[in-house]
Parts: C-alpha cells; sequence; structure tokens
C-alpha cells in the first residue's frame, strides 16, 4: 500500500483514512523551532463532501488513496442503476440511485459527466456546469409575460421537476445551472 | 506559443514599500549592534560540523567528487562560540540559514537569521539586550518576561515539569484538540504540541513575550541550572503568538557537548533521521574554553513580516522557495 510521509503534504493530495478517499484542501506546517512539527491537513471527503481536519507530527505517514478522475459518458439507465462508460477506455461502470443523488435530474443519454473512481469502483459523478433540457410538460405559456419572478413547475426530459419563468413552453429548450438545480435561459440548442 | 512570463513566477513576492521597511530594519540592527559596541563578523554558510539537533534537518553539499559532505548551516552557532573562545567579546552577524522540510507561512528552508553573543552576560542580561533590540526596530513596549512553567499552569493548567503524557492526554481530549496518532508517551512531543495550540496563541499579545527557564529536556545548549528541578537556561521571544528568537545562557562544558550531541543523535536514530558528525571543533574550543555567555537567534524574516503587518513571510522574502 503506498504511502504519504508528511514532507509530501500538500494541497490535492490524495489520501486514505479509515477506508475512506479525501483530498487535501490545505497543508499548514507549524513548528516550535527547536521542537516537533506538527502538520496540520483540511481535508475534503470525496465521498460525501464533508470536511475533516486532522494534526499529524512530523514523520508520521499516511495511506495513499487510489483515486482517479476519468470522464464517463451516461449511457443508460437500468432499473435503479446508472450505466456510464470510461470514455478514454470504453469501460463500463454501473451506479445506484443513491450514489447518483441529484445529478439523475441532469443525465440525458450520451451527457458526459466527471466521475471519481476510488479503488476502481466510481464514487461520485458531476453533471457538467451547465445543461440543456428538453420540457416535456407544462402548464401552457403565458404569452407577454417576460417577467422571470413569476414561476411555474415545469417536467424536463430527464422526469425531473424544474422551476421555470411562467413563459416557457411545451416542446422549448432551457439551459439549467445542475450545481443550483435553477433555470438560467430559453436556448435555441 | 504563450509567453513563458505567464506561467512562470519570475517577480518577487513582497511589494517595494515592503523590501524597503526590509533595508531599513537591516540598517537598524547593524546601527543598534554597532552602538552597543558589537563586531559584525561572518562565518561559513558551509561547514564539516553543524549543529546537532534532533528536530532540525540539516541540508548537506557535496563539493566534489568525493564523499565528504558539508553541511549548509542551519545557525551560525559553531563558528561564532569558536570565536568567542579565540577571544571573541561580543560577536553579532546577519546570517542565511538552512533548515530542511520546513516550509509554511512561517518557514522557508532558507531564511534570514540574526545572530549575536556577548561574554559575561547572564540569562537576564540577555533577555534585557533582547528586549531593548526588539523595543527599538519594533516600536514595542519592554518585553514581559513569563517563565516556561508558569506559561504552562496559566493557559494549560498543567505543570511541564511534573506532568505525565497522559495527563497532557487528558486535557487535550477535554479541550478538543486534534491530537496526532503518533503523539505517544515522550513528554516533549506534549510539550511541544501544547505549546503550539494552548500556550504561543496566547504569548506577546499586547505586549512581546520572553518565555525562560525551558524544561533540563529541551536544553538544547543552554546551560542547565540545578535548581531543585533542573532547568535550562534558554528563553525565548514571542511576539503576536508567534515566536521570534532563541537564547542560551551557553553551556560551557566540552563533556556535557559530547553527551547532548550522543543524545541528540540516539533521538535523530529513533525518528529515522542520519546520524550527524559529532561538534568536534566545538568541542575543542570548549577544552580551550569558552567564556561564560549568552547568545541569541532572531529570525529576521518574521521581524519584518510582523513590522510589515503581513501573515506569510512570502510577503517579505524577494524569492521563497518556491520562486527562488
Amino acid at each position: 500500500m503506498a504511502t504519504y510521509n508528511t514532507s509530501d503534504f500538500r494541497k490535492g493530495l490524495k489520501i486514505q483514512i479509515e477506508g475512506e478517499p479525501y483530498m487535501v484542501i490545505e497543508s499548514n506546517f507549524r513548528k516550535p523551532g527547536k521542537g516537533n512539527a506538527i502538520y496540520t491537513l483540511r481535508m475534503r471527503n470525496l465521498v460525501r463532501g464533508t470536511v475533516l481536519e486532522r494534526n499529524y507530527k512530523g514523520g508520521e505517514s499516511v495511506e495513499a488513496a487510489d483515486v482517479e478522475e476519468i470522464e464517463g459518458q451516461f449511457l443508460y439507465r437500468q432499473a435503479d442503476n446508472y450505466v456510464f462508460m470510461d470514455t478514454s477506455n470504453y469501460e463500463q461502470y454501473e451506479l445506484s440511485s443513491e450514489q447518483i443523488g441529484d445529478a439523475w435530474k441532469y443525465l440525458k443519454d450520451g451527457t458526459l459527466c466527471q466521475m471519481v473512481l476510488f479503488e476502481s469502483n466510481p464514487i461520485t459523478v458531476t453533471p457538467p456546469n451547465h445543461v440543456v433540457l428538453k420540457i416535456e410538460y407544462c402548464e401552457p405559456g403565458a404569452k407577454g409575460n417576460t417577467a422571470t419572478n413569476v414561476t411555474k413547475p415545469v417536467k424536463v426530459e430527464t422526469g425531473a421537476e424544474i422551476q421555470c419563468p411562467s413563459f416557457v413552453d411545451m416542446g422549448e429548450l432551457i439551459r439549467v445551472d445542475t450545481r443550483t438545480g435553477e433555470y438560467i435561459e430559453r436556448c435555441k440548442e | 506559443m504563450t509567453p513563458l512570463h505567464e506561467s512562470v513566477d519570475w517577480q518577487p513576492s513582497p511589494d517595494w514599500s515592503t523590501l524597503r521597511l526590509r533595508a531599513e530594519l537591516l540598517q537598524k540592527t547593524r546601527d543598534f549592534f554597532h552602538a552597543h559596541q558589537f563586531l559584525e563578523v561572518e562565518t561559513p554558510l558551509l561547514s564539516a560540523e553543524t549543529v546537532v539537533d534532533a528536530q532540525i534537518e540539516p541540508l548537506s553539499v557535496s563539493l566534489d567528487a568525493g564523499a565528504k559532505k558539508y553541511w549548509l548551516q542551519t545557525s551560525p552557532e559553531l563558528c561564532m562560540k569558536r570565536m568567542l573562545a579565540a577571544g571573541g567579546q561580543a560577536l553579532f552577524q546577519i546570517a542565511h540559514a538552512f533548515r530542511g522540510e520546513e516550509c509554511g507561512p512561517l518557514h522557508n528552508p532558507e531564511f534570514t537569521l540574526i545572530e549575536w553573543y556577548r561574554v559575561g552576560d547572564s540569562m537576564r542580561d540577555g533577555m534585557n539586550f533582547l528586549s531593548d533590540l526588539f523595543q527599538s526596530l519594533m516600536k514595542t513596549s519592554t518585553a514581559k518576561s513569563l517563565s516556561y512553567r508558569d506559561a504552562f499552569l496559566k493557559f494549560t493548567g498543567l505543570d511541564p515539569f511534573t506532568a505525565e503524557a497522559a495527563e497532557f492526554a487528558q486535557v487535550a481530549a477535554a479541550t478538543g484538540l486534534a491530537v496526532p496518532a503518533q503523539l505517544g508517551d515522550d513528554v516533549d512531543d506534549w510539550l511541544d504540541f501544547f505549546m503550539l495550540e494552548m500556550v504561543m496563541p496566547h504569548l506577546g499579545v499586547s505586549a512581546p513575550t520572553i518565555l525562560y527557564d525551558y524544561p533540563a529536556s529541551q536544553a538544547a545548549l543552554a546551560k542547565v541550572r540545578n535548581d531543585l528541578i533542573p532547568v535550562a537556561e534558554r528563553f525565548e521571544l514571542f511576539y503576536q503568538g508567534i515566536e521570534l528568537a532563541n537564547g542560551y545562557h551557553e553551556l560551557c562544558d566540552p563533556l556535557e557537548l559530547a553527551h547532548r550531541t550522543a543524545i541528540a543523535n540516539e533521538k535523530r536514530a529513533l525518528q529515522g533521521r542520519p546520524s550527524l558528525p559529532q561538534t568536534r571543533r566545538l568541542q575543542a574550543a570548549m577544552e580551550v574554553g569558552l567564556p561564560p555567555s549568552t547568545g541569541v537567534a532572531l529570525g529576521f524574516d518574521r521581524l519584518v513580516m510582523l513590522a510589515a503587518g503581513k501573515t506569510n513571510i512570502a510577503d517579505v522574502m524577494a524569492f521563497t522557495v518556491d520562486r527562488a
């Protein structure tokens, strides 16, 4: 098992604690002139997103995490599983709806996502920041009303519901911010 | 092609007003020492012997294809003490020093030390002189002094000279400190950790503070005074929670020097650090006679950092190691 020593500590390092992968967000070094050095790591859990802070004594070592980032293309949904393909080697991965979280709302056939693999198993999927989705069903658009503060729920092609201004109509394409789940604009493509 | 200057850190990191302040402080430092009849000296940065310290990693250099190693000095203390034994009275220098593995907001592997020695000074004399110098450079009030023991009692509730590892562990748990997994039975490791976490942040908040009378186990090259509990006549200056200077009422006994060097090498071996050569030339100088004296090393980069109101030494050093 690969390990990192305190002298390897730096931002971006991926390490493993109690079987879970973390990425170092911040690494700090403190030392009394003649005394023992203390390294402080602030780390983000790559599965759950939680932040952990730990101190290490100079010379301590930690386990490296076998973490890899790939581009995964969404292929199809099979019952509760979502199937992706690594675009570099055509390897296929299945994720459960639990692992997918809210990302399902933005997944169309062919959507290119960022995937993180831990020990060759997928742990997270991040869709592109902006996606274009087709409106499948909504109440008829209120023509002429261009106010964006009056919204209505709209069902898009993935089956998700997005809050949109009241002027959008069935069949139209909208751009959505996947980080906030918010409507951005109507678009042609 | 992208021009190189868009991807390469070629510029100095501080602004020019800070670099001018740095130059002024260097000048004032020299003026202060000259006004106190100190002689400015220079000693080699590259030397066959180096201070043997359990927690400081010197960097080595080979001068030719030969196997003989030379060391970049972690401080100029060995050579300056040899000059004292050869008749020096009051010596100072402003020198670069090197310490491997040390990199962070308050550390750079190469840094500037102001180091001085004066024959005949007691620890208290040395503390007073340090306070005067600091006051003159930083326009602060006189330094307060606080014993190491009182500082620990005040900020941790523990007596650093008698508390055991288990008691430190208890206080750490009760305080919610994130204790390193490998902090074990060595009380000195706990003292260092508590110093960083619970003591240092309180030191020098309103006025510069000098801590004195360190545990004998942390004597380094300071004389140990045989009180009921022996203490090292060592002192350190803190300002705004930052350690700035370290001084000793100097150890003068050549046999004790050899003994402490051996102990430091044993501790190094336990941590997987390479053994360092005996400091035989200093030992020889002590055999002839190192006169009773007090010496201090002050980190100049940190001093400039505090004077400039900065929080990272990269803001006061022209080129830190990442852009050197």
